[in-house]
């Protein structure tokens, strides 16, 4: 029998003794995106994978280039795209580091409401699939519904759904409008009944359990060195949580628990991000009891957008709009790096301005090409079907893979 | 608090590899050193394997390239991340282009295995001993390495548009 012990290969003891070489992916239907592993299996254990990334590669750091600083935040949608808001407002926190702008604490409140939205969409959507990748479909259905309310609620705030672009650089372009409010207020009374049945259909279901306990496990030392964050670091056992760490936009104003893990396996993946929801949803209900009246935004006019009503009255509004939209403000020289706790781990951005109009090199620290490199190592010596399961509790998203 | 420890460990850093420190800033309270290139994997083993600093965990690696540095225009920069401390630091490294080598950091970090491919791929810094040094999200028959600044990123026998007026 094979024993894997830590993701490695105890025992060398062969099924069929046959090697075969297996193409999984770029499409295949079980790996959510676009991914492509060369599998050596014998029989149904796998010796070695190798993963080829960069199918969906859009050359976003050039691009950045030579765009100004407020046409970045749409290419920022488009690398975690099931949690766009976190990687917006990621992306308006660096840039705001790098002007020295002052936020009014409503607009902090505020941005943590909807990037703890995102990140219960974010965690919904993957704790779902590995019910889907094990065979029970039904869970993924109705969260999907939950995860279409959330996304009904980003609607009322920015207008979008999926690519958000949501929030501006400095706050938001509008204030919570009293809809939002409403659906907000709605959905955390009823959501948090139908997860708990979703839950119960899972987490404690012999079933579940037998299938992903022991599934894909790295230990906490391995997935420091691997560069793992979020919610896979922490299943491992490690507590570490950028929002606690080096807390950004008020969040050390909430009270919340980080959830840790023991094994890194993808049961403790699963009940993580479980336990992430609930305390996702404790620190709204706090932002919203606790939402400070002001501004919706910081008073930097030469990077916020003016009313229109203004720019056709005023002067100075004019001015603003015109250098804005044509990306003439003048922004300080310097480097600045700014990480958040993005739904699958540190999102960072590590920008070098020289005083242009547009940054002069961009990083985007994406968790999950760090992490997807530790994939071989978890899933060598397992069965393919939890190859499968693997990679969607890692949670690994194509678009922030291959930014 | 954190000024304190930038400053401590700077003068740390500085004790212990004299001359090698070759500049040092603290932009956004972000300690900032540039190293010699030959000097990065001595400098972070050690301070990865300090007791007091424990710089346990590599946050990123890139590159960057400054083309009007005359014999320093590749850089790669380094995030690193000491959760004891809870103290970050970048560490750069710059070479001259047509010698673009660094040693590699996968033998202290595993993370740095598909960042420096990248890392490759976009400028073409060569990491002496890494496993696999390979394009990573570029094709692999690309002959080029998009990144570096000479490459612009629209099609430069266009008329049409001028930059003249609003930069790069």
């Amino acid at each position: 029998m094979t024993i894997r012990n830590g993701g490695q290969l105890v025992s060398t003891e062969t099924i069929d003794g046959e090697i075969a070489t297996l193409n999984l992916g770029p499409t295949h239907p079980a790996t959510h995106g676009v991914f492509q592993n060369v599998m050596k299996v014998d029989g149904e254990r796998i010796i070695s994978a190798e993963p080829t990334i960069g199918y969906i590669h859009r050359a976003f750091e050039k691009i950045a280039e030579r765009r100004p600083y407020a046409q970045i935040t749409p290419l920022t949608d488009r690398m975690n795209y099931c949690s766009s808001p976190i990687n917006n407002m990621g992306w308006h926190m660096t840039v705001e580091k790098l002007i020295g702008a002052e936020l009014p604490k409503r607009v902090e409140y505020m941005r943590v409401i909807i990037m703890e939205l995102a990140r219960i969409a974010d965690h919904l959507v993957c704790n779902s699939v590995i019910g889907v990748d094990t065979g029970a479909l039904t869970g993924f259905t109705y969260m999907f519904q939950e995860r279409e309310k959330i996304y009904d609620m980003y609607e009322e705030v920015c207008g979008a759904r999926l690519t958000t672009n949501i929030g501006r650089i400095g706050g938001f372009e509008r204030d919570f409008n009293p809809t939002f409010i409403k659906k907000l207020k709605a959905w955390l009374k009823e959501f948090p009944a139908k997860f708990e049945e979703f839950d119960r259909l899972l987490c404690r279901n012999r079933i579940f359990m037998d299938r992903v306990i022991k599934a894909g496990p790295i230990s906490g030392e391995r997935a420091l060195s691997y560069g793992f964050t979020g919610p896979n670091l922490r299943a491992a056992g490690v507590d570490y949580d950028v929002r606690v760490m080096s807390p950004y936009s008020s969040y050390g104003d909430f009270e919340f628990d980080i959830p840790v893990g023991r094994d890194g396996d993808t049961y403790d993946r699963f009940v993580v991000r479980q336990e992430e929801i609930r305390q996702s949803l404790r620190i709204i209900h706090q932002a919203l009891d606790n939402l400070p009246e002001g501004s919706y935004h910081a008073d930097v006019p030469e990077f916020y957008l003016p009313d229109k009503q203004e720019v056709y009255t005023s002067m100075e509004a004019l001015i603003y709009h015109f250098k804005i939209v044509m990306g003439e403000t003048p922004v300080p020289a310097g480097e600045v790096y700014h990480s958040v706790e993005g739904a699958n781990g540190e999102l960072g951005f590590y920008m070098v301005s020289d005083g242009g109009r547009t940054p002069y090199r961009l990083h985007f620290r994406r968790p999950c090409f760090i992490y997807y490199q530790a994939y071989p190592e978890m899933v060598k010596g397992s069965v393919l079907s939890d190859a499968i399961l693997t990679m969607s509790s890692m949670n690994v998203i194509a678009g922030e893979l291959d930014a | 608090m954190e000024t304190q420890m930038n400053n401590k460990l700077l003068e740390a850093l500085q004790g212990n590899f004299p001359g090698k420190i070759l500049q040092a800033e603290t932009p956004y309270g972000f300690l900032t050193i540039e190293i010699p290139p030959a000097d990065n994997v001595e400098i972070v083993s050690w301070l990865q394997n300090h007791e007091k600093w424990d710089m346990n965990f590599m946050t990123d690696l890139c590159g960057i390239h400054y083309p009007e540095n005359e014999g320093k225009e590749i850089g790669v920069v380094y995030h690193l991340h000491s959760f004891k401390n809870n103290l970050r630091m970048r560490i750069k490294a710059f070479m001259p282009k047509d010698k673009a080598e660094i040693q590699t950091m996968t033998g202290l970090f595993a993370a740095a295995n598909w960042m420096e491919r990248e890392t490759y791929d976009f400028y073409g810094i060569q990491f002496t001993g890494h496993p696999d040094l390979r394009r990573i999200l570029n094709v692999d028959n690309m002959d080029y390495f998009p990144m570096l600044k000479e490459y612009a990123l629209e099609d430069e026998t266009r008329t049409d548009k001028t930059d003249k007026f609003f930069g790069r």
